[in-house]
C-alpha cells in the first residue's frame, strides 16, 4: 500500500473538457503514463466516446454522471478560461474529493468565486490550481500536464508554484525520486497553497523531504515558513524564483509581480531560512541541497 | 493593468462615484483653457496633477495648486515632461480644487493569504497607508458570492471609524466603487483620500484602478491601454503574443515557463557579476510550445533590442521534448533567413530535459553560425554573460 499525498493508483480520473485540442493531448498522456483516466466530461457531446491509441473513453453531460457511472474522485479541467467558472462550480456541487484546474488565463474574480463556493459547499473538493500543470505521484498516478517520464518514484515531496521548474527539479533528482509532486500555479489566488501541501506531506509516511519551489509576489512563502517552522519536522529545501524582477513589472504569472517593500524573493529567503529551510540559490544548487540530505538521512 | 488616475476618475463617473469636475491637458496651452472652463464655472482654484502610475507625485512636486488659468497653464508647462520616480509625465489633469474637510481612505482588493476580496476602510487618508497606524484601519473581508449591498457598505465605513456626517456618502459611494470592481474584473480600487467637503459632500479625490487583464474577453479595456508610453518593445511583442519584458541589461533570454525564466534571470545575473555585471535584457517566456515560429518571433524580438550582445536560449524540455525545440531553433533561423534578418550576436543554448541528447544532436549537426550548447543551466549563463562582456 503507498501513500502519496491526494493522487494515488487507485484514483479515477475524469477530464472537463476532455474533446477539446489541450484536453485529447493531455488525455492521452496521462493514460500513456498509466494513470487511470475513466472519461470525459462535456454536455454538448454527452453520449459519445474519444479513441485514445486502443482505450476508448466515454463522455458524459455532467461531472456528477460521470462520477456515478465510473467512480471517477479526480477531475481534470482543461475547459477555457470563460467556461472554467461553471466547471469548477459543477465539480464543487458534484462533491468531486478533487478537482485538479489547469486552465491558464482565468479571471481573478471567477478563482475567488469557485473557491468560496467550495468553501461554501463545506470544503468536500479540493481544488488544485488554476493555471497550474496539476499533481503526479510518479509510477502511481498523474492529473495534468506534468511529464511523467522524466522522474521515477521514492520519496521527496515536491511543492511549486512553477511547472517548469517543478519539471526541471523532478529530472535533476530523479535518480532519487518522488513521492508526489504538486504544481500550485502562480496566480494571486490559489485552491491548494504550499502550506497545504506540507501539512500533506509532514503526514505522508512516504514522503521523508520536502522541496518548495516559490516566486515574488504575495506572501505565501513567507507564511509557509511561519508554518514550517510550527508544523514540519521533515527537511525542507527551498527555491524561490525573481530576485532581479524589477518592482511593478509582472513576470509572466499573474501572481509574480513585487509590489513596493512586498513580495521580494530576498524577503521570502530570509523568512525561509530563519526557520531552518536550506535555500538554494539556483534550481541546481537546490537539487545539491536535497541530495545531501536525502544522503544523510 | 493600471489606470492612470484620470482614466480611474473616468470610471468612476460612470458609476456615479463623485469626483472632482476635471479634464486631461497634454500641453500647458490645453490645461490654461481647460482652467478658463472651471473658473468661469466657480471654481476658486485649480489643481494641476501630473498623471504617472506611480505614488508620490505630491512630493515630487507633481501635483500644484493654480490661483488662475495663467498659474495653471505655467505650472502644467513644469510638471509635463517632469521626471517621477523614472515616469515621464505626458499629461497632467486639471481639476476644480476642492474645499477639503476631512480625509479618509478606502479600497477594494484581493486578499491572497485568505483567498477572498477585502475592503480596506480608515477615518486617516490622505496619506501613504503603510503609514497608517494598523489599529486604525479596518480590513473587513468581502465574500465573492455575497458581495456589497448598502447596508454593508455602511457597515465598512462605521469599522474605519468615518464620522456620522460621512456615513450616508461614504455608504454610497462604497456600494458604487462595489460596482466598479466587480463590473470591471478590477484587482484593485482605491480612493486616497475619500474626502468630505466642507459641504457635507463625500468625493473620490484621488483614484487608483487596476485591471485583470485575465478578464480581457469579456471587457474593453483595450481602450484603456497606455500605447503611448509603452515600451516599444514591449509592444511589438505583445503583437506578436509574446510574454516579453525589457529590461536593461545586455544578456538577450528567453526560456519557457514564468517561473523557469525568472530563475534564469536570476542566474545570469549571479553569473554576470564575474563579467562586468552584465545583467539580463529581457523576460521572454515562450511557453509550452517551442514552434519555429514563436522561437523565430522570439529572437527577433530579443536581437531587435540594440543593447542585446548575447542571447541564452533556457528550455527545459518536459511536455514539449528537447528534440522539437532543437528542431523549432533549426527553422527559426531558416525563417529568418527567409525574412531577410540574419542572427548577428552570439546565442548559447541550454536544452535539459526529455531526449536532451537528441535535442543537442540535432543543433549539432545543424551547425547554426554564432550557436553554442552548454548542459547546464548554471554554466551557460557564465557562458552568455561572458560573451556579452566580450561584445560590450
Amino acid at each position: 500500500m503507498s501513500m502519496a499525498i491526494w493522487l494515488t493508483e487507485n484514483s479515477k480520473i475524469i477530464v472537463q473538457g476532455m474533446t477539446g485540442s489541450e484536453g485529447m493531448k493531455h488525455s492521452r498522456r496521462m493514460l500513456a503514463s498509466g494513470a487511470q483516466v475513466v472519461g470525459g466530461v462535456n454536455a454538448r457531446k454527452a453520449g459519445t466516446e474519444v479513441d485514445f491509441d486502443g482505450t476508448t473513453l466515454p463522455v458524459f453531460g455532467t461531472v456528477k454522471e460521470a462520477m456515478e457511472k465510473t467512480g471517477a474522485d479526480v477531475s481534470v479541467v482543461f475547459v477555457p478560461p470563460k467556461f472554467t467558472k461553471d466547471a469548477v462550480v459543477e465539480a464543487v456541487d458534484a462533491e468531486i474529493p478533487l478537482c485538479v484546474v489547469i486552465t491558464e488565463g482565468i479571471p481573478v474574480h471567477d478563482t475567488a468565486y469557485f473557491w468560496a463556493y467550495a468553501v461554501d459547499k463545506g470544503g468536500k473538493t479540493r481544488i488544485i490550481g488554476p493555471n497550474c500543470p496539476g499533481i503526479a505521484s510518479p509510477g502511481k498516478s498523474n492529473a495534468g500536464i506534468i511529464p511523467a517520464d522524466i522522474t521515477t518514484p521514492g520519496r521527496i515531496g515536491l511543492v511549486s508554484k512553477s511547472g517548469t521548474l517543478t519539471y526541471q527539479m523532478m529530472y535533476e533528482l530523479r535518480d532519487i525520486g518522488f513521492s508526489t509532486c504538486v504544481g500550485i500555479g502562480g496566480d494571486p489566488i490559489i485552491g491548494t497553497t504550499h502550506i497545504d501541501a506540507l501539512k500533506a506531506f509532514q503526514e505522508d509516511p512516504e514522503t521523508d523531504a520536502i522541496v518548495m519551489i516559490g516566486e515574488i509576489g504575495g506572501d505565501a512563502e513567507e507564511r509557509a515558513a511561519a508554518y514550517i517552522a510550527d508544523n514540519v519536522t521533515k527537511p525542507v529545501v527551498g527555491y524561490v524564483a525573481g530576485f532581479t524582477a524589477p518592482e511593478g513589472k509582472t513576470m509572466g504569472h499573474a501572481g509574480a509581480i513585487v509590489s513596493g517593500s512586498a513580495g521580494t524573493a530576498q524577503a521570502k529567503k530570509e523568512a525561509l531560512e530563519k526557520v531552518g529551510v536550506r535555500v538554494g540559490k539556483t534550481p541546481s544548487e537546490t537539487a545539491v541541497l536535497m541530495r545531501e540530505i536525502m544522503k544523510n538521512l | 493593468m493600471d489606470l492612470f488616475e484620470h482614466q480611474a476618475k473616468e470610471l468612476f463617473a460612470e458609476y456615479g462615484v463623485p469626483v472632482p469636475t476635471g479634464k486631461v491637458a497634454h500641453t500647458p496651452q490645453e490645461a490654461r483653457a481647460i482652467a478658463e472652463e472651471l473658473f468661469s464655472a466657480g471654481s476658486k482654484k485649480v489643481v494641476v496633477k501630473a498623471q504617472v502610475k506611480t505614488g508620490g507625485r505630491g512630493k515630487a512636486g507633481g501635483v500644484k495648486l493654480a490661483d488662475d488659468a495663467a498659474e495653471a497653464e505655467t505650472l502644467a508647462g513644469q510638471i509635463l515632461g517632469m521626471d517621477i520616480k523614472g515616469h515621464t509625465v505626458h499629461k497632467v489633469l486639471i481639476e476644480e480644487g476642492s474645499a477639503i474637510a476631512q480625509e479618509y481612505y478606502f479600497s477594494f482588493l484581493l486578499d491572497r493569504a485568505n483567498r477572498t476580496f477585502l475592503s480596506i476602510c480608515s477615518v486617516e487618508g490622505g496619506v501613504e497607508i503603510e503609514e497608517v497606524p494598523h489599529d486604525r484601519l479596518a480590513l473587513v473581508p468581502v465574500s465573492p458570492l455575497n458581495g456589497i449591498d448598502r447596508a454593508t457598505a455602511r457597515s465598512i465605513a462605521e469599522q474605519g471609524r468615518l464620522p456620522q456626517e460621512a456615513l450616508d456618502g461614504a455608504a454610497e459611494l462604497i456600494e458604487r466603487l462595489w460596482a466598479v470592481f466587480i463590473d470591471e474584473d478590477a484587482t484593485l480600487v482605491e480612493v486616497n483620500p475619500l474626502i468630505l467637503t466642507a459641504d457635507g459632500e463625500v468625493k473620490a479625490l484621488d483614484g487608483k484602478v487596476s485591471l485583470d487583464d485575465n478578464a480581457s474577453f469579456r471587457q474593453e479595456h483595450d481602450k484603456l491601454e497606455d500605447k503611448a508610453s509603452a515600451d516599444p518593445l514591449e509592444a511589438a511583442a505583445k503583437a506578436k503574443d509574446l510574454n516579453y519584458v525589457k529590461l536593461d541589461g545586455s544578456v538577450g533570454i528567453i526560456g519557457n515557463g514564468a517561473g523557469l525564466v525568472m530563475s534564469t534571470l536570476d542566474v545570469v545575473s549571479y553569473a554576470g557579476e564575474e563579467f562586468d555585471g552584465q545583467k539580463p535584457a529581457n523576460f521572454l517566456d515562450i511557453g509550452g510550445g517551442a514552434s519555429a515560429e514563436v522561437m523565430a518571433n522570439s529572437l527577433e524580438i530579443v536581437l531587435s533590442d540594440g543593447d542585446v550582445k548575447s542571447v541564452f536560449v533556457n528550455v527545459f524540455g518536459g511536455i514539449t521534448a528537447c528534440d522539437a525545440v532543437a528542431n523549432g531553433i533549426v527553422a527559426a533561423y531558416k525563417l529568418l533567413g527567409e525574412r531577410g534578418e540574419t542572427v548577428n550576436r552570439p546565442l548559447v543554448v541550454r536544452l535539459d530535459g526529455n531526449n536532451a541528447e537528441l535535442g543537442r544532436q540535432i543543433l549539432t549537426d545543424a551547425a547554426l553560425p554564432g550557436v553554442e550548447q552548454v548542459d547546464t543551466m548554471d554554466d551557460a549563463a557564465k557562458r552568455a554573460a561572458e560573451l556579452a562582456a566580450a561584445g560590450a
